[in-house]
């Protein structure tokens, strides 16, 4: 059934009337990122102050798989379990060449984890729960506030916002620019997006249809009803299917998004008529960033500091990884905890973290869409070999899914299964109550195994030992402290170590 | 000695891009020269006349 989208209420701000207050923080755009952002942020005891110059979610489902690392983010925010219970739990990916089946992936297997490797659920859905979870926390959403200039001072920004009922002046400490790939934000401050645009165009359309197509992903390189070009096929909640296809860069999108020109192509995906078109739009697919995140105090956050091709699922979850980064060392600098060099590290990491994303989508893309001559000479190779042997199977690049990168950490580490190094996410594991991902929380804790962790007053997990945890944590060793950052991601770890060992490990990460 | 067909690349990814990286801004004749050159090389590397005798068929092969 198609989504039915509710406005939210504008509510002339007070901003109309008299000045307000200067502002913590300022989130400028309320999609999936910004709203991540104001909940992260106010987890740790930050109200920020959301502006979207829309005043529904998004409209068309864009974002539909979510992986297993932003589940766990969306968790942390109140959302996570809601959206695994609506959205379709896939792990596995087909790939098919002409009607041959040539390269199939498992994300996860192994068990213990909380969450899946990928459900798919449309934005939309992700977009009103955070909105839901928002309010709750009273979080000042403000709709239909249209930012429409920046002033950046020395140690404020101001931002000119026009309503409905006319326009007002905000001042911030901070302002977050979550304001989407086409950022006003970053226009009005004049920085570059440096990267490529492919000249490749997609279909991608939402469809309702009854059916028991596999929860799977299905991937088509020249398939026979869409000659020499690309498709997939996603199953969403609620009968809705989501379908890509490659149309050329020589097509008229115009024409491409009529519906009698979408639905024959439909058809021959699926095989029938009866289903109803809910979204259809036609895509040109670009990977750039912006070269550095932090601009003082103006912090670019998702998709307006980097956008990917969507095949391997890494907009959405790069931008969750960012709120990652951000939140808990934003928290801190406005808490006064950190200095604002802290921020650094939410530059580099995120650089670092966005280029692997590029770099993947990028060749991903490449890949469906070869340049004529060699590359589409070597691609067409890797096709032909990968039905007869198995060493071109991986070589075959329908999109390489989203992970959590490993931060290039330099931090105290010692000989302990590589999974759960220094720069990675704390592996998940069942514990007696809940789940590892769980108790780990919103602050720096130390995760004791099979040993006391040395007294510092941070938090101390310390676990039964189960078979789990061994194999994740301890690998061969007896016993080991693990420092673990508000991210989840290990700072440090050693087979056993001094409190002053664990305040450098602490003083370390704070560092930009 | 068999041919090994089975994935043999650490990264794979990785070494397909270089692979295109080298070809890129090459007019088509001059990367059929370097992939000539490149095929001589790899067998030279291989040695083994049975396994290079396996790879002409794998290669050969019509899908
Ligand atoms: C076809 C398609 C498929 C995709 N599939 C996936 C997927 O499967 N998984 C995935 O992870 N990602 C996917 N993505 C990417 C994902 O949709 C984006 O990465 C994600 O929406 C980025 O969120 P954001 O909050 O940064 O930006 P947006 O969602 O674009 O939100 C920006 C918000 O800012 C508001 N805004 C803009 N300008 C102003 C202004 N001047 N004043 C106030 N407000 C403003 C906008 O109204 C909007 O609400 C896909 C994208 C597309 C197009």
């Amino acid at each position: 059934m198609a989504f039915a989208h509710q406005p939210f209420d504008y509510v002339a701000p007070a901003g109309l009337r008299a000045p307000e207050p200067r502002h913590k923080v300022i989130i400028v755009g309320a999609g999936p990122i910004g709203l991540a952002m104001a909940i992260e942020l106010a987890n740790h005891g930050v109200l920020a102050t959301v502006l979207d110059d829309n005043n529904v979610v998004s409209v068309g489902s864009r974002a539909i798989c979510w992986s297993k690392r932003s589940l766990e983010i969306l968790d942390r925010l109140g959302v996570g379990e809601r959206s695994v219970t609506k959205g379709v739990t896939w792990k596995v990916g087909r790939t098919f060449h002409r009607d041959k089946e040539v390269f199939n992936f498992d994300l996860l297997p192994e068990d213990g984890h909380k969450m899946p490797a990928f459900v798919n659920l449309q934005q939309y859905f992700v977009e009103e729960y955070l909105v839901q979870r928002a309010q709750a926390l009273n979080i000042d959403l403000r709709w239909k506030n249209r930012v429409i200039s920046v002033d950046q001072k020395a140690d404020f920004a101001s931002v000119k916002v026009v309503t409905p009922d006319g326009s007002y002046m905000l001042e911030a400490d901070w302002v977050l620019a979550c304001d989407g790939a086409r950022s006003p934000i970053r226009e009005m401050m004049g920085l570059e997006f440096d990267g490529e645009l492919f000249e490749e165009r997609f279909l991608i359309a939402d469809i309702e249809m009854q059916g028991d197509f596999a929860s799977e992903r299905w991937f088509w390189f020249e398939p026979n009803f869409h000659p020499g070009q690309s498709a997939l096929l996603h199953k969403q909640p609620d009968n809705i299917y989501r379908i890509d296809l490659q149309l050329g860069w020589d097509t008229d999108p115009e024409v491409e998004k009529r519906p009698e020109t979408v639905s024959p192509r439909i058809e021959k995906v699926v095989g029938h008529a009866d289903f109803k078109l809910d979204w259809i739009s036609v895509y040109t697919f670009q990977c750039r960033r912006l070269r550095s995140f932090v601009h003082s105090n103006i912090l670019f956050v998702g998709d307006s500091a980097h956008v990917v091709s969507p095949f391997g699922a890494r907009g959405g979850n790069g931008g969750l990884g960012d709120v990652d980064a951000l939140g808990w060392r934003l928290a801190a600098v406005i808490n006064g905890v950190a200095a604002p060099e802290a921020l650094q590290g939410y530059d580099r990491e995120r650089c670092y973290g966005a280029d692997e994303n590029l770099l993947n989508s990028s060749r991903s893309t490449r890949f469906m869409s070869p340049e004529p001559g060699i590359e589409r000479l070597f691609r067409d190779a890797v096709l032909h070999l990968a039905g007869r042997a198995d060493f071109a199977r991986p070589m075959v690049n329908s999109g390489r899914l989203s992970k959590p990168c490993i931060y290039p950490l330099v931090a105290p580490d010692a000989d302990l299964p590589a999974g759960a190094r220094p720069g990675a996410v704390a592996p998940d594991a069942p514990l007696e109550n809940g789940w590892m991902t769980e108790a780990l929380g919103r602050d720096f804790v130390l995760l004791a195994l099979g040993c006391d962790a040395p007294e510092l007053g941070l938090r101390v997990v310390k676990p039964v030992l189960t078979d789990m945890i061994r194999r994740r944590y301890l690998g061969d060793q007896p016993q080991a402290v693990y420092l673990i950052r508000p991210d989840q991601v290990v700072a440090a770890r050693w087979l056993s170590v001094s409190a002053a060992g664990v305040a450098a490990a602490l003083e370390q990460s704070w560092e930009g | 000695m068999i041919l090994n067909t089975r994935p043999n690349i650490a990264d794979s990814d990785g070494f397909y891009a270089d692979l295109l990286a080298a070809h890129r801004g090459l007019p088509e004749a001059e990367s059929h020269a370097m992939n000539a050159r490149l095929v001589l090389i790899l067998a030279n590397h291989i040695g083994d006349a049975k396994v290079l005798s396996q790879a002409l068929v794998l290669a050969r092969a019509e899908s």
